[in-house]
């Protein structure tokens, strides 16, 4: 059993998927019922597969029983297992949210999108466990192609934002697949553990360089780092709540895990990849100037938040780029944070259009009276979005500014601080708003509804209680969990 | 700069099929264009792993049971094109799942010009 928990990791939200769209034909009920079981299996499983990456050791299965390089091979080590982890708990969190949101459209609809979301989440569950470098551009597009789905279901203006990001992210897919037959060219073999060992002899071969770059492109506009972010803030402003709230939280992540495993786990011989993360660190840094300054440009809460994950993804690539064991440190305790923080903003953002209607600033005057304890959740993951010690935000910020700090990159930690700054002004824009002004419309009868379903309140009311755990136990965060995901000298 | 050797020139033709993809997706402002320029930049993909496959005086590679190790450069290697087979099912299914958000484009604005739809969301 334990030998199988990679494999068991894709299997299972995949078979679920194919059977979910025939179960929904008897009972949409009974479809959504078998979901949240898979993902609570999945989780199940993830935590599992951690634990043993954690006390044992790297798991390694060979796919159909051949070893590698010939053979596909899946690995677990503490890095994957920890974005496993994180992907399936934050699937079950927000399929759980999706219950109240589900129950306004048609009901034959449920079935399809509880078999895509699981088909993303298979996707990006695939990407992390995945040890071959063809077999994470497929699960890339698996992934690729559920987002698109999904995107789609947020109405007409949701149909264009999918379509351009469809174009886009195939673009993004068809560079790494390049960049993939350039390294294939030149070592013959697709495995990742196998590709260092090959790679080592070749050096500084220009083939190299042009494979790792247009590599680390295609997987920069899947994160979408700026200035290849175009795709993104349609995507998520337009895209149904539970949707953004899980995509925003995870799925440019996934991209980051990939980007950082590649960089750091195979093609660390080739002399190029210390002048990609040169130059990486500079597209984060402004990145992170950039997606705060146009966060605070807009009135759409939803879009703001958007450019918002603009510029927190560049703290993440800044942490990778900057690459001493502290700002590794600092970048993953991020990839956590954020998706918590985020992942929380979007469905209390959600939450609140669904409840009010509102989704610009001005309309949410008000609101903390209708949606109190949404609005404190929102208010708590605001603070950690900040930086505020005790939240979790305050802590992987600290990292990353002590590492920026350590390497002498004094125009990094300034774009940290200017970036908090920005952060702060356009959040607390919000939240001054929902608690301080008055209901525009006092005549207008108050809704008899007050606060949300407890379907959408419970996975926000959790994803704020993470934020503050997050920041209490962070050193044991790091210290049990991030300290052995980082990468070692020798290899995986 | 060094100029296209003959027997790279394989990968110069990929290379030119790549950007012309890449360039009618830039360039045109009807969707399904696009669309058709992505497909062009998909098969450039393909082409150039398929010549990776290639190989002179090489021949198919099925091996006889009684075979066991043969010799790799009888044969043409087979690995490439079972990768792109997997591309290009992935190819498929993008241009399934994209003409379908096309088909939901036109149904709604009527139009599936870049400029006219820009306007129309606009409004």
């Amino acid at each position: 059993m334990n030998a199988h928990l990679p494999v068991l990791l894709v299997v299972v939200p995949l078979l679920a998927a194919a059977i979910i769209p025939l179960v929904a034909f008897r009972s949409a009920r009974l479809a959504r019922g078998v979901a949240l079981a898979t993902l609570a299996v999945t989780v199940t499983i993830a935590y599992a597969a951690l634990g043993r990456a954690l006390e044992v050791g790297v798991i390694r299965y060979h796919l159909g029983g051949w070893p590698p390089p010939w053979g596909i091979e899946y690995v677990i080590d503490p890095l994957a297992g920890g974005m496993a982890v994180l992907i399936a708990s934050f699937a079950l969190i927000a399929a759980v949210y999706a219950g109240p949101f589900l129950a306004t459209v048609p009901r034959r609809g449920a079935g399809g999108f509880h078999a895509i979301y699981l088909l993303l989440v298979t996707g990006l569950l695939g990407m992390t466990v995945t040890g071959d470098l063809f077999n994470l551009y497929v699960f890339l597009e698996i992934s690729s192609l559920a987002v698109y789905a999904l995107i789609a279901l947020g109405g007409p203006l949701g149909v264009v934002a999918s379509f351009r990001y469809l174009l886009l992210g195939t673009v993004a897919g068809s560079f790494y697949l390049l960049g993939i037959g350039y390294l294939y060219a030149l070592t013959g073999t697709l495995n990742m553990a196998d590709m260092v060992i090959r790679l080592a002899p070749l050096g500084d071969s220009p083939g190299v360089s042009v494979g790792v770059a247009l590599i680390v492109v295609g997987l920069a506009i899947k994160m979408a780092l700026f200035p290849l972010h175009g795709w993104l803030p349609d995507a998520y402003t337009f895209a149904p709540a539970p949707v953004t709230g899980f995509v925003a939280a995870v799925m440019t992540k996934v991209g980051a895990y990939a980007m950082f495993r590649i960089l750091f786990f195979v093609v660390t011989p080739a002399a190029v990849a210390s002048d990609v993360l040169v130059l990486l660190g500079w597209a984060a840094a402004l990145a992170v100037i950039a997606g705060s300054a146009m966060a605070l440009a807009q009135t759409n809460v939803h879009r703001m938040l958007a450019y918002s994950s603009v510029g927190q993804m560049g703290y993440i690539v800044m942490g990778i780029a900057i690459g001493t064991p502290l700002a590794l440190t600092g970048a993953l305790l991020h990839i956590l944070n954020h998706a918590v923080m985020k992942g929380c903003l979007f469905l209390t953002a959600g939450g609140v259009l669904f409840r009010t209607g509102a989704s610009d600033v001005a309309g949410y005057a008000g609101v903390a009276r209708r949606l109190p304890l949404g609005m404190a959740a929102f208010a708590i993951a605001a603070a950690s979005l900040v930086g505020l010690p005790p939240t979790g935000g305050f802590f992987s910020k600290w990292y990353l500014l002590l590492a920026a700090v350590d390497s002498g990159l004094w125009p990094f930690a300034l774009a940290l601080v200017a970036s908090s700054l920005m952060t702060a002004v356009y959040l607390f824009r919000v939240i001054e708003r929902s608690y301080f002004a008055e209901a525009p419309d006092p005549a207008r009868p108050p809704s008899p509804l007050r606060e949300l379903p407890a379907g959408m309140l419970a996975p926000i009311i959790l994803l704020a209680v993470s934020t503050l755990l997050i920041g209490i136990l962070n050193q044991s965060i790091v210290t049990h969990v991030i300290a052995f995901a980082l990468p070692v000298p020798g290899g995986r | 700069m060094t100029l296209p050797s003959p027997g790279h020139i394989h990968f110069w033709l990929s290379g030119a099929l790549l950007l012309l993809g890449l360039y009618g997706m830039l360039a045109s402002p009807h969707l399904v264009r696009k669309l058709m320029g992505m497909n062009i930049m998909q098969t450039a993909i393909i082409v150039f792993f398929l010549t990776l496959a290639a190989k002179t005086d090489a021949t198919f590679p099925l091996i006889g049971q009684d075979e066991l190790a043969p010799a790799a450069e009888g044969y043409v290697n087979p690995l490439p094109h079972a990768l792109m087979l997997t591309a290009i099912v992935v190819g498929v299914s993008t241009t399934g799942v994209a003409l379908a958000l096309v088909i939901r484009i036109h149904r709604h604005f009527g139009t599936l010009e870049e400029p006219e739809l820009l306007a129309k969301l606009r409004e």
